[in-house]
């Protein structure tokens, strides 16, 4: 089952409701009350505090006060802001093509029919499961620019002056992609799965047409993998601009180099919580919760173009 | 009709090769796959040479340069293995209370999880409601949302509760349920034969043991997926325990881990590689057990966290 099955439970009509039905919506509830009281007390609560505190002066020293608009208002001088979003997109806009084509690639690769490929699968699904911080320790030092092995093997294939990486503002955020895509296998998986539910009929089928490789490529496995391809782009969009763990262990908090690896969500906690600018650090969250919830319709409104659905009903 | 020119050499060659290739399909056939076992070799050593730099990094003795050119990627002078136990118990390295830590937040998380998550997508998934559809929309639209934009009044909300500096705000929220697992657990509850519960329901079984004789027993595949991403989640994140932890006593691996690297000089960088390698070998280790499972229960629902 994938996206396209997501089928939504089907509404009644509320009439002739017997004393069963009424029942059954008593435990339902009851059933669901654990996530009911989560809703209420870790989302919508915060939600709505975070949308009044935005407009308030909240430090931890002092009790907020109504200040208005004003912390908008700052933002629009806000030379850390706007760097911190800067970056933000730089890594985003390099990141997610990279790893949607190299994901992609990968599961092509890992979905050949050959022995031995399940250790393959292994060994390239590893870095999926490791925490951001352990890959970026691991790359801190690799990416070393002295004595790193990254320059020595740059060195040895006659690059003189190899670039400083993470001590560079111009090669910090390239570093960052550079360390991701080592664990571009987690969305392979997801392709591969999606490769695996192709059915083989339709490889046949277009064989029987005399189609060669590219053909059964670009027509069968292409569109067959289109809505894979839609919940990619959106969990690796939101994860890009989400990026925080990596980027604080390389970064430190002041976001790196001249602030070069000053992401959206470093600079938001930093003036939260190193600076203790809370009303204004709830101003910075509500703009980030717009800009993705912006980024989620975007792709969904675009998604009709682009996305086939076998079955074309019941999708979100 | 024009004769090949054969005069051409470049013509020639690429023809006669075109031509070996079109007679011997078995042989281009092997050249594919040699080009795909060098690529995935080549690949696979882009994977493992890092972690295997790690380990020749951890085992040597302080002061000796971890670093050396050319690059030293398997041990072979030095073998301190007593390097892992000092991160353990060493001064300033109390990775053992962080390991703890870690794993009372992992099991609070799973256990959470595994109850909530898991009621929950049994109403979504088997009983009929008023308002079980935009409640649905709701739940994915909630899991959309990133949750760190919620982190100050979460954070005020926890200070004022008194929980500031304990573990409590890292794993009771997973009580309340989350939203992919809920959705994942559904999805697999849905596949599971409704004429059970009829045939329950004649016997006199209310929903409540409907749910916990037929239908939890039955969806476990699905629960330890959701128990294996929890684990994943929880023990790799760092966010949660630098907002709400501020003492030693209280971090886990993750924080601990960010913490030595950034005040780690050259002179203890085997203990910082030790320590790193450490902390990837319980997700390694559940990987390795459950992989099959894992990539099954992403491949049933097409999603994964």
């Amino acid at each position: 089952m994938d996206m396209a099955s997501i089928a939504l439970p089907r509404r009644r009509s509320a009439v002739a409701r017997g004393r069963a039905e009424q029942r059954e919506e008593r435990a339902a509830y009851l059933f669901l009350s654990p996530w009911l009281i989560g809703l209420l007390v870790f989302w919508f609560g915060p939600i709505v505090a975070s949308f009044v505190l935005s407009f308030t002066d909240w430090n931890l020293l002092n009790p907020p006060h109504w200040i208005g608009g004003e912390n908008y208002h700052t933002l629009r001088h806000d030379y850390n802001f706007s760097q911190s979003v800067h970056v933000t997109l730089r890594y985003t806009v390099m990141a997610v093509p990279l790893y949607i084509v190299a994901g992609f690639g990968l599961s092509l690769l890992l979905n050949l029919r050959m022995r031995g490929m399940n250790l393959f699968r292994t060994i390239l699904f590893v870095p999926s499961v490791l925490s951001g911080v352990a890959v970026a320790i691991l790359w801190m030092s690799l990416l070393n620019p002295d004595v790193g092995a990254v320059n020595g093997f740059l060195e040895a294939l006659g690059w003189a002056n190899p670039p400083r990486w993470l001590g560079s503002p111009t090669w910090a955020v390239p570093s960052l992609v550079l360390i991701g895509l080592w664990g571009v296998g987690g969305s392979a998986i997801i392709y591969l799965a999606g490769l695996q539910n192709i059915p083989a009929q339709l490889y046949e089928a277009i064989a029987l047409d005399g189609a060669g490789s590219w053909q059964r490529f670009r027509y069968v496995t292409l569109p067959m993998l289109t809505p894979t391809l839609l919940f990619v782009l959106l969990t690796s969009l939101i994860g890009a601009i989400q990026i925080f763990d990596t980027a604080f262990v390389l970064g430190g908090q002041q976001g790196g180099t001249g602030g070069s690896l000053r992401f959206y969500l470093i600079n938001l906690w930093q003036e939260g919580f190193t600076q203790g600018q809370l009303g204004y650090a709830s101003a910075l969250a509500w703009i980030f919760v717009v800009a993705a919830a912006v980024i989620i319709l975007a792709i969904f409104r675009t998604s009709g173009r682009w996305v086939y659905y076998e079955d074309g009903v019941d999708q979100i | 009709m024009a004769a090949v020119d054969h005069s051409d050499p470049q013509f020639s060659r690429r023809h006669v090769v075109r031509a070996f290739f079109v007679a011997h399909p078995r042989f281009r056939k092997r050249i594919g796959q040699l080009t795909a076992y060098a690529l995935l070799v080549a690949l696979s050593l882009f994977i493992l040479m890092p972690v295997a730099w790690m380990i020749t990094a951890a085992l040597k003795p302080d002061l000796e340069p971890v670093f050396t050119v050319p690059t030293e990627w398997f041990p072979t002078t030095f073998w301190h293995w007593e390097n892992f136990a000092r991160v353990f118990n060493g001064t300033g390295l109390p990775f053992m209370r962080y390991t703890i830590n870690s794993c009372i937040v992992v099991a609070g998380n799973i256990l959470g999880t595994v109850i909530s998550c898991s009621l929950v997508a049994f109403a979504f998934a088997r009983l009929r409601f008023r308002g079980s559809g935009p409640l649905f929309y709701v739940l994915i639209v909630s899991m959309l949302i990133p949750w760190q934009a919620l982190m100050i009044p979460r954070f005020y909300m926890f200070f004022k509760m008194g929980w500031y500096g304990t573990l409590w705000p890292l794993i009771v929220p997973s009580f309340g349920g989350t939203a992919f697992f809920i959705f994942l657990i559904r999805q697999f509850m849905r596949t599971i034969p409704r004429e059970l519960d009829e045939a329950a329901r004649v016997d006199g079984l209310g929903y409540w043991q409907i749910y916990w004789r037929i239908i939890l027993p039955l969806s476990t595949p699905a629960l330890t997926v959701c128990a294996v991403f929890a684990f994943l989640w929880n023990w790799n994140d760092l966010l949660g325990p630098l907002i709400y932890l501020n003492s030693d006593n209280q971090f886990t691996v993750a924080i601990g881990l960010a913490n030595l690297a950034q005040r780690a000089g050259n002179a203890q960088y085997n203990l910082l590689m030790a320590a790193n390698f450490l902390s990837i070998i319980p997700p390694i280790l559940v990987y390795f057990f459950l992989q099959r499972k894992l990539i099954g229960g992403i491949a049933s629902v097409g999603l994964k966290g």
